[in-house]
């Protein structure tokens, strides 16, 4: 399977004393965002996740976790700072680099989006048929990750028959199957039972072992203390707060000789 | 070459709504019935034209006022060199073709003066001006004209309408185009959900300009050819059954060089719509990140 073939990347023994520094995936340096003429939904954001991290972006509602994830999979351009994904400067990239960029990264949308006149293996399927995989390879591909998810026997259901939770389930499977670098979700567990946001959980970590970086922005705090190795940015009227300030691992600086 | 126009089913399945439910294969129908329709008849008129002039290209006319100096000008006419036929127009003719302006009893009164006429034909290259000498040697009165002078206007005439056609044909594909943009906008916006997922897990535009591109090809490939298979039926319904070729034009008909003009309408006429298309969907997806 696709998921099995990766080592954990991202990971390199630094110091003397063999501790693991995390090369940066995504950089922002002063970024602000607005929509049209209104004020500024985001503002000096400055950070960098480590390759192969494990990050919780929570804050109030209209905090903009949403807004930073469409930055983080270039639905959105930054109107002014800096942001680099996977090592290239893409602020003002042309579109054409975007596409190639996009494939390297998986997103969970809060409301799945999709595709509702495709069963859910043609929309599980969809990043790997982009990325031109065979036929035979897309087959096997998807079936292993409909089973990964629990959804063998659902493969055939198109979105508007499936419930909210299998719906969320295709459309992580969807998100992870090309074994994305980088997986943003926003609100993942959000029409999830208790139980379903366990397992989805524990997919995500298993994801993350295998070496992709994850970032989920969510409100739900049992999904946040059962990840105690996962870094935490927490939003507040668009900029971070304190990160130190009664939340846990803040997001650290990967050192500068460890990155990508 | 239109291998890209088979999709494997599944990309096929990326955008729903079989094809021919929509109005873009009818309307494209509608525009080919038309345009072939429209050309088939722009090309007669340039036959019939064509068949005009050469008719009359070396063919002249001799009037003389005095009738009674007929024989002595036809005579010249016919000895005259390059003049290869000449035949003098019965004054029964004259006085019904002078009916028509003057009246049946001003034209059959034997006061009236009805001027004689010779039709001849030259050899190309022939000088019509040593024919007039001999000519106006036997009735200095004689007149000599070309029949070419006399039909100009109606050459004029039809050469108008032959470009009223081509204006026509390019107005009808200018409207199919702008029926070809408007129904892939009508896509876009059906589709932009699925164009938004796609975009966003890294499909490129080119990938999604296909989906439209060959969605489009096809319904425009089947309407311009089912229009012009109409419009085909209605063209040898007339030429069989009104003459279309014959009486009509004047004996002018299609040839093959026009049945091969007509035959590849629709092909251009779908190779516009989907390049119109490609061009719609490019544009729509530039406006987007």
């Amino acid at each position: 399977m696709r998921l099995g073939k990766r080592c954990s990347p991202g990971r390199a023994p630094a110091g003397e004393d063999g501790d693991w520094v995390l090369a940066a995936i995504v950089e922002f340096d002063a970024v602000g965002l607005r929509y049209g003429t209104g004020a500024e939904v985001l503002r000096d954001l400055d950070f960098r996740l480590g390759q192969g991290g494990f990050y919780f972006l929570t804050g109030p509602s209209g905090a903009g976790k949403t807004s930073l994830l469409k930055l983080l999979y270039l639905a959105q351009r930054a109107t002014r700072g800096r942001i680099r994904l996977f090592g290239e400067e893409l602020t003002g990239a042309s579109r054409e680099v975007l596409p190639e960029v996009r494939r390297r990264i998986g997103v969970v949308f809060q409301d799945f989006r999709l595709v509702r006149h495709l069963s859910a293996f043609d929309n599980v399927a969809l990043p790997l048929r982009i990325a031109g995989a065979s036929e035979q390879e897309v087959d096997g591909s998807v079936r292993e990750m409909l089973a990964w998810v629990g959804l063998s026997d659902r493969s055939s259901a198109r979105p508007p028959t499936l419930s909210g939770g299998e719906q969320q389930r295709v459309a992580i499977a969807r998100a992870v199957i090309a074994r994305p670098e980088l997986l943003v979700a926003d609100e993942p567990t959000g029409n999830v039972d208790a139980e379903m946001a366990m397992r989805l959980l524990h997919l995500f970590t298993a994801l993350n072992r295998l070496g992709t970086t994850v970032v989920v922005a969510t409100h739900d705090v049992g999904l946040i203390s059962a990840t105690p190795s996962a870094q935490i940015i927490r939003l507040e009227n668009g900029t971070m707060v304190d990160p130190t300030g009664g939340l846990k691992n803040p997001p650290g600086e990967p050192r500068r000789q460890g990155r990508a | 070459m239109l291998a890209w126009l088979f999709a494997p089913p599944s990309e096929s399945r990326l955008l729903d709504g079989g094809r021919l439910r929509g109005a873009t294969p009818w309307v494209i129908a509608i525009m080919s019935f038309s345009i072939v329709n429209v050309a088939a008849a722009g090309l007669a008129l340039a036959s019939t034209a064509e068949l005009v002039a050469r008719s009359t290209e070396h063919r002249y006319a001799v009037q003389v006022p005095e009738s009674s100096a007929l024989g002595p000008v036809l005579q010249a006419v016919r000895t005259a060199p390059g003049v290869v036929s000449s035949e003098p127009v019965p004054e029964r003719e004259m006085r019904k073709t002078l009916e028509r302006w003057l009246g049946p009893q001003a034209a059959a009164s034997n006061d009236l003066p009805v001027p004689a006429l010779i039709n001849f034909d030259v050899r190309p290259g022939t000088a019509i001006g040593a024919i007039e000498q001999r000519v106006k040697r036997a009735a200095p009165q004689a007149t000599i004209s070309a029949h070419g002078e006399s039909l100009a206007p109606l050459l004029r005439s039809l050469r108008t309408l032959q470009w009223l056609t081509l204006g026509l044909v390019l107005l009808l594909g200018a409207a199919a185009a702008a029926a070809v943009v408007l129904a892939t906008r009508g896509a876009l916006d059906t589709h932009s959900s699925t164009i938004q997922v796609m975009h966003g897990i890294g499909a490129t535009d080119l990938q999604l300009t296909h989906l439209f591109q060959r969605k489009i090809a096809i319904d425009a490939l089947v309407g311009s050819f089912a229009g012009a298979f109409a419009a085909a039926l209605v063209l040898v319904l007339l030429a069989t059954g009104a003459s279309f070729a014959g009486e009509l034009t004047g004996g002018a008909g299609l040839g093959v060089r026009d049945v091969l003009i007509l035959s590849l309408l629709p092909l251009a006429l779908t190779v516009l719509a989907t390049w119109v298309a490609r061009a719609a969907v490019l544009a729509a997806l530039r406006r987007s990140l």
